[in-house]
Order: C-alpha cells, then structure tokens, then sequence
C-alpha cells in the first residue's frame, strides 16, 4: 500500500497546471514526430532538451515534457505504417504486416483504433510495472550476461523466417542481408572498422533508421513513378470513418500478450522497443495463425506488436531510472538530460528524489490517457489522408523524410544512403522479397553480435560459454521447442490441405 | 477535406523543417558535439554553450549540432575541409578522441586543428563489486601479476580505448609481464559495465567516476583506486592509485578545438573567453554537479599537453599492440 501513497504523492506533482501543460504538448507533438516518416523519438527530445534549458523546467518537469514525447511517438509511429506501409519509426515496422493489408480492406479506421487501444493497453501495463517493481525487476535484470542476450536473440531470429511473405527463403535472404549491413562499421570490439570503403561516415555502421526511411519511403515513390499518369492507383477505398468497438474487443488478448512479452523486453537493458515489438507478434502469430490470416489484415498481428513495442517502451524506463542504464537511443538522451540536470539515475534515485520518479511515473498515467483521447478522435481525420490522392501524398512524405533524416545527422551523406536504400527497397519488392526481416536484421544483428563478442572476451575464446547459464539454456529450449513446433503445424496444415484436396477430388 | 488533410500535411513538414533549422545554425556560435545527444561531447557543448549565453561572452545562443561518427572522425573530417577557417566554430574533444589520433584513426594529423582549452577531467577508477574478496589495489595488481588471465575485466571502451590503457598502465605499473593476456570486455557504457559486474559476469571495471557515482554511493561497488593527483571532492574517502604507490593518473579531460586556420587573434580571444568561463561560478557549479573535477590548461600550455599526451598514448598502444 505503500506504493499507492508514493504515487498518490506522484499525481500531486504532476497535477500543476504547468505539468499537465507540458504533457499534452508533449503527447501531441510525440504523436505528430512518431507518425511523420523519418522523425521520431530520438529527433523529438533531442530538439526539445535546449527548449526544457531555455525555460528552465525544474528536471521533473522537463522528464515530463520529454517522456510524454517519447511516449507520443510510440503512439503515432504506426500511423503511416497503416495507412502508408510506411513506418514511421523503427518499432512501428511489425505494424506494417498487418496494418496495412487492413487499410487496402477499407478498414484503416478499425487498424487505427486497435492499434490505439493496444498502444494504451501496453503502456498502461508498462507503467503499472514500473510503479510496483521497478528496484526488483531492475536487480533481477542484471543477472542476463551477454551469453543470455544472444541466446534472446537467437531465439528471436530462430522466428524471423515466419514472420512475412510466402517464401521463407526469401524472409531468410532478406534477413540475412540486414545482418550483414549490421556489420559495417567500426567494430566496437577492437576498434577495426569494417566495410567501410575508407569512408568516415560509413565509420558508425548504417542507421537503421536511414536504411527504413529509404527502404519503404523512397521505394514507394519509385514504385509509383513507374506507373504512367493514366494507370494511375485508385484510391484505397474506405468503408466507415469511424471504428466499430466490435472490431477492437476480439483483440484483447492479443493486446494482453503482446503487452506481457514486450514489458519483458523492455526490462532488459539492451533489447529495447524493436525487440519487443517484433517479438509480441511471432508469438502471437504462432498462437493464433491457424487458419493463415496473419499477414494478410489481422486485427490480432496489429494489436500484437502495438502493444508489445508500447510496454517495451515504457519497461525501458525502468533500468534507465533504477540502473542508470539506457534501453534504447531516446533513453540514452533522457539520461543524459538527467544527468546535466544535476539528477543521477541509478539506485539511489527512488530514494533520494522520489518527488520526480513518482511524479513521472504518475505523469505517464496521465499520458496514456491523454494519448488514447488524443488518438481516438483523431482517426477520422487520418482515414480521410486515405482519399489525398498518391501523386499529392508522397511527394510530401519524400520531403518529410529528406528533412527528417538529415534532421538527425546534418549529413548529405545520410540523404545519399537513403536513396541507395530506396532503389534496393525497389528491386526487393519487384522480386517480391520483405523489407521487414532486413530491417529487423539490420537492427537487432549489430546487439546479436556484440552480446556474442562480449561473451567471448569473458571466457577467452571458449564456446561453452554460451550455454553455461540457466537463463541460456532455457531460451535454447524455448528455440528448438518454437521451431519444432513450426515444423509440426506446417506438417499438418501440408495433410490436412492435402486431405481436403482428396476428398474435393 | 482534402484540402485540410493537405493543409495539415504541409503543416506537418513546416514544423519538420522548422526543427531541423533550429540544428543548423546560420551564422552564429557553433559548437559540434561530434556524437549523438547524450554522450560526454554532446554535455561539453551544451553546458558550454549555455554558460557562453548566460555570461554575455558570444551573442545570442550558442548552436549545438551533433555530427556522430567514426568516434569523432567525420566532424574533424568536415572541420579540416570545409571550415578550416570558421573563427565561430568550436568542437567538442576529450581524452578519448585524442587515444584515437594518437592510434590514427582519424582522417588527418593531430596537427590539423587547433586545441583551444580544457575546462574539466572525468577521474578515471578501477572498481570491484561490492562482494568481491579483492579489497585493495594491491590485492588486484598481485593477481594480475600472478595470472593476468585469471580475472575478466572490462569498461566503456574497446580494446585499445581509454578505459582499457588505463587499466594496462596501472597493470604495467605494478609488474604485470603480458599485457595482452588480461581479458578486457567492451560494453556500451559505464553503467553497462558495472551492472554486468553486479549480475556476476566480470571481476573488475575500469571507466569515469562520473558515469558511476551513483553506484558508489549506494555501496553496491568498491572503488580501490581512483586515477587523479588528489582524491575526488566529493569522494575524499576514496583513495589514489599514487598514494597506494602506484604512479599511474588516468583523467578523461573535456576540452574544445578550432580549426588549424583560424587566426592568432580569434584564437586567442576564444582562449580568454574560455579561461573566463572556466572561472565563473556557472562553470564550476554545471562541471561539478556532473561528476567532473573543474582543470583548467589553456592556449599554448594545453596544445603542448594534447602533443604529450598523444606521444604517450601511442608509444602505450604500441607497447600493447593495439597499434603497429
């Protein structure tokens, strides 16, 4: 009960007029970065930490401001993933699988309000996570070594041939490529720099968000200038403006579940929100694809990663707060804010400044809250973007993207990858390959490697290492069990289609 | 409604735009963190930047842009090319990216730009966890001596960083014969390290007291040295690597260079300017609370101290072989 008072506390702090202020703005400006291409979280509080210094916001109300961004593009990078199949950030990209397909049905109003309803229930759960056990979860965390991380990983790419497209080799090429475009850079290791033509800007490896924005935005152009002014695409239709809550309510274990495995991932310093999205929906994909929907306009593979990618960013809070330790790249810039303002996150933080911690924590009840109002209503705005005709649309979103992308690096550099990218995007898709597995390939290969590199300092070069933790060998358990599975239920759809086609002949 | 969904769409890209000329600066002070928000030269630039403001020195706001890459690589890079002459423009470089001249790691000599300032010094320490029977320095050094591959040790920086150097210098100190036998681990950040000595995974961490304070105030690890001439302010309990009889200083200087071109008389201006900054209360106050020991060199004293630095930091990278 103690902690009811703590957040009781929590909510006086954040109910001044200044911080309530401060949170819409955050939340509505979150959701504007997240759902434009290209800009997201990392652009969002990265531009408005001078602001917080130039008005002088005490540090609770500057982590505020910013965690209400934060948490507001977690909400709207899945805007343009449904409505463009183009993500609006790197965790939105699961969303594209089966927002979009939703959308072509005319259902882009329903893809949108149950991806805002998962999106509210994974934060919610996040956030009531970290109210009870932050400091115990954080301690527990600290237990997975990097051997544990790679077996996390290799449980994850033991999954990635499911995820999309008809061809599971194709999945696996495309894969494989963005593991090894992970590749490029300078080995953070032994300080060797690979792949990198001599070229200084290719020194920090590829950004995926450089590598996303060029793979969907640009090839979509491509792809659209290549059709002739007369053939042009009609517009998606759509069937209603607004939601029908008999869509939504079907997904709520989906939301649930997907809320649960992205939480977990979040917790673990150096998962983070892509992880967790794209975890949240193999899982629900493997539980609930019986009759082959996913894919195809699920509602289930829209709630699944929303809430999932949602929960991983608020569980990511929590080493940030309780360890000092940074999940992802917004984190790293809210410790790093922190850290200027006099505030030392690490394990003394709830004791000694539990006025911001609680008031934070309260502050993200409020926003989830705000979020989903602020989401709900805005729907039927965003599924009449559905009737902007193409050639009017994406020469807007290529500007965005141009802007956005160099936003982040003041680097022409960047602008040229991006468009090599696009015409890879473009080539890959006329061959009928996803985009998604190399993208995931391309995020989560460089942490895969460092893990197992890390591990391999610690025991000198010996293998064993790998399966020496209990944690290890569990996850290498759940991978051989996943793909047995796999294999049994392909088997047996293979009979059953072959029975069904017996008995038609 | 087309229209307004257009609208909004363009409104959507104003503001994007908008944002983005925030970052890009026209004419003003311009100072590049050579990383991405949140590092140590991305503090550098911002807290100098807003104390430059807050006292009048430069005229309006200072910019900051963030141009990460290479570890520093691609500013010095840009900076040698393109602005070699920019008497407005003032880069953020620590210890870290002088290790990476000194390695060559970078496009051109150390000699390409000139080294205004250091302002403060993030205080290098060897840390155990908590738990750990290593009580002291001596009890460390002693088993590394023994068996240099006996304990895993590891940091914020990869083999042939800072953090690795200082370890092997204090390791080379006390009589450790084969250097490159000690098992070092790289990990993204101080933090990082620390909490994977806490879950059992490594023996020893060698990184800046200013990342880790807050692990050391709560007990949870053991600081046996830290690397400085004094003991840290606001850990005076803790005792130097020196005064264990081990003559090894370990500090992770933040400091500012300009391009190799720009002339005497800005050069200088921007010196002063500094020293002025360095000794306002704002400074002291901002260095400070991040966990940084205020050390001023400036001018030709600190252009002298970045060439004897870099001397040695090669001859080490070369002694272990980090470098050919």
């Amino acid at each position: 009960m103690e902690v009811l008072s703590l957040i009781g506390s929590g909510f006086l702090v954040a109910l001044t007029p200044l911080n309530i202020g401060l949170l819409l703005m955050g939340c509505f400006v979150g959701t504007l970065l997240g759902a434009l291409p290209g800009l997201g979280p990392v652009n969002g509080v990265a531009v408005l930490i001078p602001l917080t210094f130039a008005f002088g916001f005490d540090p609770t109300s500057s982590l505020i401001l910013l965690c209400a961004v934060y948490f507001g593009c977690m909400y709207g990078g899945r805007i343009s993933s449904i409505l463009l199949n183009i993500p609006g950030d790197e965790p939105a990209i699961m969303t594209t699988l089966d927002g979009y397909p939703m959308a072509v049905q005319g259902q882009a109003a329903n893809a949108l309000a149950i991806s805002g309803v998962a999106s509210f229930v994974g934060a919610t759960i996040a956030v009531i996570g970290l109210s009870l056990f932050a400091p115990v979860l954080a301690r527990a965390a600290i237990h997975f070594g990097p051997a544990d991380y790679f077996a996390l990983y290799i449980l994850a790419f033991a999954t990635i041939g499911g995820i999309a497209g008809v061809d599971p080799r194709k999945t696996l090429l495309s894969a494989l490529i963005g593991l090894m475009l992970a590749t490029v850079g300078i080995d953070p290791i032994s300080g060797v720099p690979r792949y990198t033509m001599d070229n200084f800007h290719l020194y920090d490896g590829i950004q995926p968000i450089v590598a996303l924005v060029g793979l969907f935005a640009i090839s979509e152009i491509l792809l659209l200038l290549e059709k002739s002014a007369k053939d042009r695409p009609k517009a998606i239709k759509v069937d209603r403006w607004m939601p029908q809550w008999s869509a939504i309510w079907p997904t709520r274990w989906a939301m649930l579940r997907g809320s649960g495995v992205g939480f977990v991932a979040g917790v673990l310093p150096g998962a983070g929100a892509s992880l967790g999205s794209f975890m949240a929906y193999v899982f629900e994909k493997q539980k609930s694809n019986g009759k082959g929907t996913f894919g195809k306009g699920d509602p289930r593979g829209v709630a699944a990663p929303e809430s999932g990618n949602n929960a991983a960013a608020g569980g990511a809070l929590i080493p940030m707060l309780s360890l000092g330790v940074p999940g992802s790249g917004t984190t790293a810039v809210l410790l790093a804010m922190l850290i200027s303002l006099n505030v030392q996150p690490g394990p003394l933080l709830f004791e000694r400044q539990p006025d911001l911690v609680w008031g934070l924590v309260a502050s993200l009840y409020l926003a989830n809250i705000a979020l989903l109002i602020l989401n709900l209503p805005m729907i039927g705005i965003f599924t009449r973007l559905m009737m902007t005709p193409t050639w009017a649309l994406m020469p807007v979103v290529a500007a965005v993207t141009f802007v956005g992308v160099y936003g982040i690096s003041n680097s022409i550099f960047d602008l040229e990858l991006m468009v090599f990218f696009g015409i890879i995007g473009y080539i890959m898709r006329k061959l009928d390959i996803s985009l998604v597995p190399l993208v995931l390939g391309l995020l989560l290969g460089g942490d895969m490697e460092r893990a197992l590199r890390r591990a391999m300092s610690i025991s000198d070069g010996d293998w064993s290492i790998l399966i020496a933790s209990p944690i290890s060998i569990t996850l290498y358990v759940l991978t051989v069990g996943f793909l047995a599975l796999s294999v049994w239920l392909a088997v047996r759809d293979h009979k059953q289609t072959q029975a069904e086609r017996l008995t038609e002949g | 409604m087309k229209l307004r969904t257009l609208t909004s769409m363009k409104l959507g890209a104003a503001l994007a735009a908008a944002m983005t000329v925030t970052a890009v600066p026209a004419s003003a002070t311009e100072c590049i963190a050579p990383s991405n928000p949140g590092g140590g030269w991305d503090f550098t630039c911002r807290t100098i930047g807003r104390v430059l403001g807050e006292l009048g020195l430069v005229e309006g706001n200072v910019q900051v842009t963030n141009m990460a890459g290479g570890v520093g690589a691609v500013a010095f890079a840009m900076v040698a090319a393109e602005r070699p002459a920019d008497e407005d423009l003032i880069v953020a470089t620590s210890t870290v990216g002088v290790t990476q001249m000194a390695q060559g790691r970078y496009p051109a000599p150390l000699e390409t730009m000139r080294y205004l300032a250091m302002l403060g010094a993030d205080v290098g320490v060897i840390a155990v966890d908590n738990d750990s029977p290593i009580m002291t320095l001596a009890d460390l050094t002693a088993a590394m001596a023994a068996d240099p591959s006996a304990l895993v040790t590891g940091g914020s920086s990869g083999a042939g960083g800072w953090d690795h150097i200082r370890l092997l210098m204090v390791a080379d100190a006390t009589g450790t014969e084969d250097l490159s036998a000690i098992r070092w681990v790289q990990f993204d950040g101080g933090t990082d390290a620390v909490t994977q000595m806490m879950g059992g995974q490594i023996a020893v961490v060698s990184t800046d007291m200013g990342e880790i304070a807050g692990f050391v105030e709560s007990g949870d690890i053991r600081v046996l040295a830290a690397l400085s001439d004094e003991p840290i302010p606001a850990f005076p309990d803790i005792p130097t690597a020196i005064s264990q009889g081990v003559d090894v200083t370990g500090y992770n200087w933040r400091g500012l260079y300009t391009g190799g071109q720009v002339s005497d008389e800005a050069y200088n201006a921007w010196v002063e300017r500094l020293e002025t900054l360095y000794n306002s209360d704002n400074w002291q106050e901002a260095a400070t609370s991040a966990g940084l020991v205020p050390i001023w060199r400036g001018g030709a004293e600190f252009e002298a101290f970045v060439r004897d630095q870099a001397a040695i930091m090669e001859q080490i990278s070369r002694d272990i072989g980090v470098i050919q």
